[in-house]
């Protein structure tokens, strides 16, 4: 008697290739955290709490590398950010005991929002991302510590940050992070349960939340960005792995229509030798 | 015979050569005191990895004339301790090569310049250096050893060499930056290089002695992880994963006659049917690469 074992080709579980192991998460970044800040001089960090799952996990990966002490962590509300929001971000404080700071951003952005009474949630967003990025650099000089972003892979990828804004940092731990292994290492770091389990917001208006910004969710952009970026699948082959096409050329679309947000402004080669071009040298050169 | 290995997985400072000098002294001191016979650094451990326009300030000759490779050769002596280190050569013609040299008792014995140079995703190597263009085995205090460099072990030519060319033991470092998170406790960069590497012990019964270094450059890890393999294909001794560490183990080189005896893979290879079908594929290919 022979077995003939013929087996159907199966789609690719994206699922299973986007669980990561969390302990060696942990150790890599946080010994990533210790190295960037001591080889640049400092001890301390700083860095903007909002309430979500970003800034939280950031802050226990960031206690754990510098010690909680050494971790300045920043509310800064603008006058229709939830209540929920500073709640949140208090909990990550108290349960790490970090040294915290809340500055209101109203009384700083409005003087601009007001001069220009058309102005769309669009800029005023950037707006107040790029003012609470003025008091972090500032927090940066005065308690001496580096600013740490918090920026995910999914929403650097779609461009869903604002420029100068909550992208400028001198560290990015969880830039290699999509959204949904921030959510398994935040769950793992013991992250409060109040903030793994609310819908993602950037909390600008109410009831705004990003999934419903974006027009689609996080599992599921996360499952596509994978196949697009980490598995290097053509726009066809990835619809093939049971994505519909239209969808899938829209997100890789907004991936290449925001890259300017991830590469340094282009400099006009005119000499032999130009920053940006042939000027090479690591970033730690510095350090 | 016995011989009592040590790898000094550390964290070389970027293009600074003189810090990374003294804490390659400092290691052998430490090794020392545990009888160290010969002592493995990892590749580039004397002036960092991703240096790019940093090669042309740390490049130096392998030689008694040049400072850094004097305080070496005279640890060396010194100590009675051979050491494989790693260091930005450049020949007379301002060329640089990523290569590593084998220092016994005051002398340069053997210097291999690396042969693959990855020039792909997070690589840039062929933009700055030029490829070593040989591949030698060479004899030792301890038997006859072979060289080689990260990417040069990538390929399995390369390996086979060393083995043809009678190495009994295969010395190979890297400064291997970690990728590949997924669900297991090692990345997937770490568990390919300890595939292939027991593939080798395994292939050539011979011991593979594998130093990686540790450490971040701008947003890269290395892992770390250096091992021993002896020449049945087990791990004798494994460092941890990601922190530095000086790793200390005496192997029984006659555990190769043994293996060879059980394994007679070497007596049996085919060597001259090999360099036949390899002269034929290259005179019928159209492939430039060959």
């Amino acid at each position: 008697m022979v077995t003939t074992l013929v087996q159907a080709q199966r789609r690719v579980d994206v699922d299973a290739l986007l669980r990561i192991n969390t302990d060696l998460a942990t150790k890599i970044i946080v010994g990533f955290i210790r190295d960037a800040v001591t080889k640049a001089g400092y001890t301390r960090a700083v860095l903007g709490l909002s309430g979500g799952i970003d800034s939280a996990l950031v802050a226990f990966l960031a206690a754990r590398a510098l010690g909680a002490e050494n971790v300045l962590a920043v509310r800064m509300p603008y006058r229709t950010s939830s209540e929920a929001s500073l709640t949140d971000a208090q909990l990550v404080i108290d349960q790490l005991g970090l040294p915290s700071l809340t500055i209101e951003i109203t009384p700083m952005v409005q003087p601009l929002i007001d001069l220009f009474p058309e102005m769309d949630s669009v800029r005023k967003g950037n707006i107040m991302a790029r003012q609470r990025m003025i008091v972090l650099y500032d927090q940066s000089a005065a308690w001496r510590g580096l600013v740490i972003g918090t920026s995910n892979k999914t929403e650097v990828l779609l461009g869903y940050s604002t420029l100068f804004g909550d992208s400028a940092a001198a560290l990015q731990p969880i830039g290699d992070l999509y959204k949904t292994q921030v959510r398994q290492l935040a769950r793992a770091l013991g992250v409060p349960q109040s903030i793994l389990d609310k819908a993602p917001s950037a909390d600008l208006w109410a009831g705004q939340t990003d999934e419903g910004e974006l027009g689609y969710t996080y599992d599921e952009v996360d499952r596509l960005l994978y196949l697009l970026v980490d598995g290097r699948y053509t726009v066809e082959e990835a619809a093939a792995q049971g994505f519909d096409l239209a969808f899938v050329e829209r997100v890789w679309r907004r991936v290449r229509m925001n890259h300017f947000k991830r590469t340094m402004p282009n400099v006009a080669k005119l000499s032999r030798r130009s920053v940006g071009h042939d000027f090479l040298y690591l970033r730690d050169w510095s350090g | 015979m016995h011989l009592t290995v040590g790898l000094a997985q550390l964290y070389p400072k970027i293009g600074d050569v003189a810090a990374n000098l003294k804490e390659h002294l400092a290691q052998i001191e430490a090794a020392k005191a545990h009888g160290v016979q010969l002592l493995l650094f990892p590749e580039l451990s004397l002036t960092g990895y991703n240096l790019q326009d940093l090669v042309y300030e740390v490049a130096l000759q392998p030689t008694a004339e040049n400072p850094t490779f004097r305080q070496l050769l005279e640890a060396s002596g010194d100590y009675d301790m051979d050491l494989m280190v790693g260091f930005v050569d450049t020949d007379r013609r301002a060329r640089y090569f990523i290569a590593a040299a084998y220092l016994s008792r005051g002398e340069v014995v053997h210097v291999h310049r690396k042969v693959y140079l990855p020039t792909y995703t997070l690589f840039d190597e062929g933009r700055y250096f030029a490829w070593g263009d040989s591949v030698r085995a060479f004899e030792t205090r301890f038997g006859r050893f072979g060289m080689l460099i990260c990417e040069d072990f990538w390929h399995a030519s390369p390996p086979y060499l060393l083995w043809l060319d009678r190495a009994d033991v295969f010395l190979f470092h890297s400064a291997s930056p970690g990728r590949g998170l997924d669900a297991s406790d090692r990345l997937s960069s770490a568990r390919w290089v300890q595939l292939v590497n027991q593939a080798y012990a395994s292939l050539f019964t011979s011991y593979v002695l594998h130093c990686n270094r540790v450490g971040y450059e701008d947003g890269l890890n290395f892992w770390g992880g250096s091992t021993i393999i002896d020449p049945d294909g087990e791990i004798v001794c494994a460092a941890p994963m990601h922190e530095p560490a000086l790793c200390i183990q005496t192997i029984d080189l006659n555990q190769i006659r043994r293996t060879r005896a059980r394994l007679p893979l070497l007596r049996d290879e085919r060597t001259a049917l090999t360099a036949r079908e390899l002269a034929r594929i290259i005179q019928e290919s159209h492939d430039f690469r060959l």
